[in-house]
């Protein structure tokens, strides 16, 4: 007997990414778009787009801007993030041409204050460069962001897997990576591993 | 995806045999090295590795140490032994499931783990406003004690890595008091699970207000016993002081946080700049040193317990009558846990209830733990002052009743980095009072 009660899951809805935004952004946000502008003369090339959501502001920038982005906001005295909380990949298979994201939380202690920046990637090139000159702390960030989604991080001295064993095959965290695992036995009753269960294939 | 090509020394050899195909794991770039090695010329330099399996390393920690004498001239950390995949795991489970993987992640501040999750849940869902005061409170209370617990541990290990045996036995004995507390509270001594998004699994069974006051009686002369062993301890000062020094512009490049931040003079405390759960309404200190060495991190740790006793107390003044859970009941976990004869799970009366008497209840009981809450779609940061630093959690939804991704910044993980900053230049004796100083629980740090 099959135990499974994952459940079909029904009704899938489906949203839309959330939109760039419009100024006025609100709250302190626009003082930081301000400075950003005044910070970094080509912006408009840069950025692609600023989200607000959740009382959040994500800077959609360029891969080929990112360093400088960073860069700005690390050392102009109105942004002064002087903290990188590192960097998190994020996969979309169904984003056709920005499949990998990563996405980085910058702290500013001087004003108490965060931003966070988000670059993609497309699958067949997946390269976005390196914040090591610009943050350190990146290093071992982008190594295990780079073990679990393969974005090669262009300019990182030493971009090798730091959490899977050196000789693995592929990179787990990837949405086509499967989780992998055994049924569950009961008595009386097996529990298909969750990756098989009838929730995760309907 | 990237692939490696069969002459790829990374990659394992294989064989078939009658057993079924073996893999030979090589030395990887090992071989490379002796080569590079041997065609310079000769000299005293001694390539030691220290662990993963090593009683000083504070756990699975392999540190990869270039000797020149006594001195270490490179130091490099390998991690991994202890990757569990707990974050492609959650992306398999619901949302309140993931509490129960998150828990085990840094085992020793496992209260931190669980609320830096569910505030992350609770501002996606956009209901940060409406946790009951009551679970804030009981939430800051565990926090602290957990703080308390986290210290101890580090103050037992470090001073076992350095010989202070005493302190060890002193450290674990206190902290089991407090463990004792959390025991009585959430049912386990650790990965307990207790904190939920939209609240708490339970409120706090009878008694355990008078538990934490005799707690808070007993604790401050055992953490001045112990304190009083190592504060002016001329060995502990001699291994300690001016050991692993690490300047404030070290620790923003390298993104230390926590006591190794606060060592440098710099206040930076999440609790104090970026108040969650209701910090703002406590009265506390943030201690700092401006020794920026293992030394101060000590001190710094010693009076950051003090502190959260001070939390802890205000805490159980403001603790009022009131729910535990988020009214919301598309949210809220349809639990009353009780003890039974075969330990802790629902209670009868409430199952009674939702089996006997409502078709509804039994429906929404039913589709809530099977299948979960959706959580609208969009990502969001949250971060938490753990005992290490500042813990983050990255979260992304599809809209789903799964989390999308779900990645967590652990402040072992990036202070770890550090260690190399620290200990090169230095003796060897001295990388493993760095490392003590530097505190990482390996369980934050894979993952």
């Amino acid at each position: 007997m099959n135990g499974d009660t994952s459940g079909y899951g029904g009704l899938v809805v489906k949203s839309e990414p959330i939109a760039a935004a419009d100024r006025p952004f609100g709250g302190a946000f626009d003082s930081i778009a301000d400075a950003i502008e005044a910070a970094l003369p080509n912006h408009a090339q840069a950025i692609k787009g600023i989200v607000i959501d959740r009382d959040q502001m994500t800077i959609q920038v360029k891969r080929e801007h990112l360093v400088e982005v960073a860069q700005a906001l690390r050392d102009d005295a109105a942004l002064r993030f002087e903290m990188c909380l590192g960097v998190s990949g994020v996969h979309f298979p169904e984003q056709v041409g920005a499949e990998l994201h990563a996405h980085y939380p910058l702290l500013s202690i001087t004003h108490n204050r965060r931003v966070f920046l988000e670059v993609t990637a497309p699958d067949a090139d997946p390269v976005i460069p390196s914040l090591i000159s610009v943050y350190p702390t990146n290093d071992w960030h982008e190594r295990e962001t780079y073990d679990f989604f393969g974005i090669i991080f262009s300019g990182h001295p030493h971009l090798t897997r730091i959490q899977m064993p050196d000789d693995w095959m592929g990179h787990p965290q990837r949405k086509d990576y499967p989780l992998g695992g055994i049924p569950v036995e009961f008595k009386g009753a097996q529990i298909d591993p969750p990756d098989q269960r009838r929730s995760y294939n309907k | 995806m990237t692939t490696f090509s069969d002459s790829d020394p990374r990659v394992a050899d294989e064989r078939n045999t009658t057993e079924g195909k073996v893999f030979t794991v090589q030395g990887n770039d090992w071989d490379e090295l002796l080569h590079d090695l041997s065609s310079t010329p000769a000299q005293d330099r001694i390539i030691v590795n220290m662990g993963p399996q090593h009683p000083s390393t504070h756990g699975v920690l392999r540190l990869i140490l270039e000797l020149d004498g006594e001195t270490v001239t490179e130091a490099r950390c390998g991690i991994g032994y202890l990757h569990t995949g707990i974050e492609k795991n959650m992306e398999f489970r619901n949302w309140t499931q993931g509490v129960t993987f998150v828990t085990r992640m840094d085992y020793l501040s496992p209260f931190f783990n669980e609320t830096a999750y569910c505030l992350g849940v609770e501002k996606l869902l956009g209901v940060t406003d409406q946790i009951p005061e009551r679970a804030n409170v009981i939430r800051v209370m565990m926090m602290e004690l957990n703080r308390i617990s986290s210290h101890l541990v580090c103050l037992a290990t470090g001073g076992m890595e350095l010989g202070a045996l005493t302190a060890m036995t002193f450290g674990f004995r206190e902290r089991e008091l407090v463990l004792d507390v959390f025991e009585m509270i959430t049912g386990l001594r650790m990965n307990h699970a207790y904190i939920r998004p939209g609240g708490l699994a339970q409120d706090l069974p009878e008694g355990a207000e008078q538990k934490v006051r005799e707690l808070l009686k007993m604790l401050p002369g055992r953490l001045k016993d112990t304190a009083d062993l190592l504060v002016d301890n001329a060995i502990w000062k001699g291994r300690t002081v001016g050991v692993g020094t690490l300047d404030l512009a070290g620790c923003m490049a390298l993104g230390i946080t926590g006591p190794i931040l606060r060592s440098t003079g710099l206040p930076h405390d999440l609790r104090k700049s970026q108040p969650y759960c209701g910090y703002e309404n406590y009265e506390f200190d943030v201690p700092v040193q401006t020794s920026a060495d293992a030394y101060g991190r000590f001190l710094i740790r010693i009076a950051e317990m003090g502190e959260s006793m001070k939390i802890v107390e205000q805490c159980l003044d403001r603790l009022k009558p009131g729910p535990v859970m988020i009214e919301d009941k598309k949210i809220a976990w349809p639990a009353q846990l009780s003890h039974g004869a075969d330990g802790t799970g629902n209670s009868f009366e409430h199952i009674r209830q939702i089996m006997g008497t409502s078709m509804e209840a039994l429906i929404h009981h039913f589709k809530l733990v099977t299948e979960g809450f959706k959580v609208p779609a969009g990502q969001a940061y949250t971060a938490v002052e753990s005992p290490r630093g500042e813990l983050g959690v990255h979260l992304v939804s599809d809209g789903g009743t799964r989390p999308y991704r779900v990645h967590f910044r652990d402040p072992s993980f990036t202070n770890l980095q550090a260690t190399a900053a620290m200990c090169e230049g230095g003796q060897i004796a001295d990388v493993v009072a760095a490392v003590a100083s530097i505190d990482p629980v390996m369980g934050g740090v894979d993952r």
